[in-house]
């Protein structure tokens, strides 16, 4: 599913794209895109979406427990900056985006992702 | 012949007796037994007429099942790794040679933990420091200023194998603009400086994430393939994870070797 067909105010569910290499160094979230040789450093709310994208668990549903509790910021505007970033991610390849839950390589829906795929 | 750089030894087959002597000049020190049995890869040589006028063009490493393919204006090769032999066709000159071999060291080292580096190397008292940066940045400068007790790897392309949790620099025939080629030997890594030409002589730590992205943009990495791409990403954050990263700012004169070793 593209970027632009997953619409606003719909369910979105977001999944770490398996062609990037990515690793937490110190404090920040390193990412390289396998494709394109190209290296990103993510800012911390890049990361906590980014260490949650499981594809099973839906977007706000990872703003409401990982982000607004961590920035203390308002729920809607989170959900918009986080729909924002998530959509910026997944143009350039690091995130998948859709409507409905993303299938993970070792992943059931709706199960929780293993510890050490979330603490890289 | 028998090119040994990094501990691997690679045996080129050539024909051509003046091409043979061309080599053995421009890889004085760093030649192997010619009998050697136990090259890990071999290539065999092919002799191209000169292309007069051209430029050489990016180069290019794909990966074909089996086999990769090098290609740059000036030289197209061949190499099957687990035959361990290739095809390199080129006209008679070092330099062709030389890239397809660095890009060979950087293929085997991707899959071992290791990389070539953008970056002048050195040993003292037994350790050995990397002094990275681009172009401009103070590798050849701060190799010229090294004091006699200092053995010099190169001053352009260093040579980093991983052994075990620990990490090894040796040195290359792979020289800029000091035009002379490293000592052939090695030590075990102690230290990688970022060189930045500065005021003063200060060495100041650096976080990791910075290491790493600095780390991976010297690198030397050619190959258009996404496995690859992992391994050396995550042979750069290993690297970091290990290896003691710094910041060393200097003037351009001896005294900053009081801050190494």
């Amino acid at each position: 599913m593209t970027v632009e067909s997953v619409k606003m105010n719909k369910t979105m569910y977001v999944a770490r794209s398996p062609r990037i290499a990515a690793r937490m160094l110190g404090e920040e979230m390193l990412v390289m895109s396998a494709q394109e040789s190209t290296l990103f450093t993510l800012n911390p709310t890049a990361t906590i979406l980014w260490q949650a994208a499981d594809g099973a668990t839906p977007l706000d549903e990872i703003v409401g427990r990982r982000i607004c509790s961590e920035f203390e910021v308002p729920p809607e505007e989170a959900m918009r900056d986080a729909e924002a970033l998530a959509r910026d991610l997944a143009n350039h390849g690091i995130l998948l985006i859709s409507e409905e839950p993303i299938p993970q390589p070792g992943f059931s829906p709706r199960q929780p992702a293993p510890q050490e795929a979330v603490k890289r | 012949m028998v090119i040994a750089i990094g501990g691997m030894p690679v045996r080129v087959n050539t024909t051509d007796a003046s091409f043979l002597a061309m080599l053995e000049r421009r890889y004085a020190g760093f030649l192997g037994e010619r009998e050697v049995a136990d090259a890990e890869y071999e290539f065999d040589v092919e002799l191209t007429p000169p292309v007069f006028g051209s430029t050489p063009a990016d180069v290019r490493v794909t990966y074909r099942p089996g086999r990769w393919l090098l290609t740059r204006g000036d030289f197209r090769a061949e190499w099957e790794p687990a035959a361990r032999r290739g095809l390199i066709q080129q006209s008679a000159n070092p330099y062709s040679i030389d890239a397809v071999l660095r890009i060979v060291h950087t293929l085997v080292l991707a899959g071992q933990g290791g990389f070539l580096l953008h970056s002048a190397s050195a040993i003292r008292n037994g350790k050995a420091f990397l002094f990275a940066g681009v172009s401009g940045a103070g590798k050849t400068t701060i190799s010229r200023l090294a004091p006699a007790d200092v053995t010099l790897l190169t001053d352009e392309i260093s040579y980093v194998r991983k052994r075990g949790d620990a990490y090894v620099a040796y040195g290359t025939p792979f020289t800029g603009e000091l035009a002379k080629l490293g000592e052939n030997t090695s030590a075990p890594l102690s230290a990688l400086y970022l060189l930045s030409q500065g005021p003063e002589n200060r060495i100041d730590r650096i976080s990791a994430a910075e290491a790493g992205r600095e780390l991976l943009a010297n690198l030397l990495f050619f190959a258009e393939d996404e496995e690859l791409v992992h391994r050396v990403f995550e042979a750069a954050c290993n690297f970091v994870d290990r290896v003691p990263v710094y910041r060393l700012t200097f003037l351009p004169d001896a005294r900053v070797w009081e801050l190494i070793g």
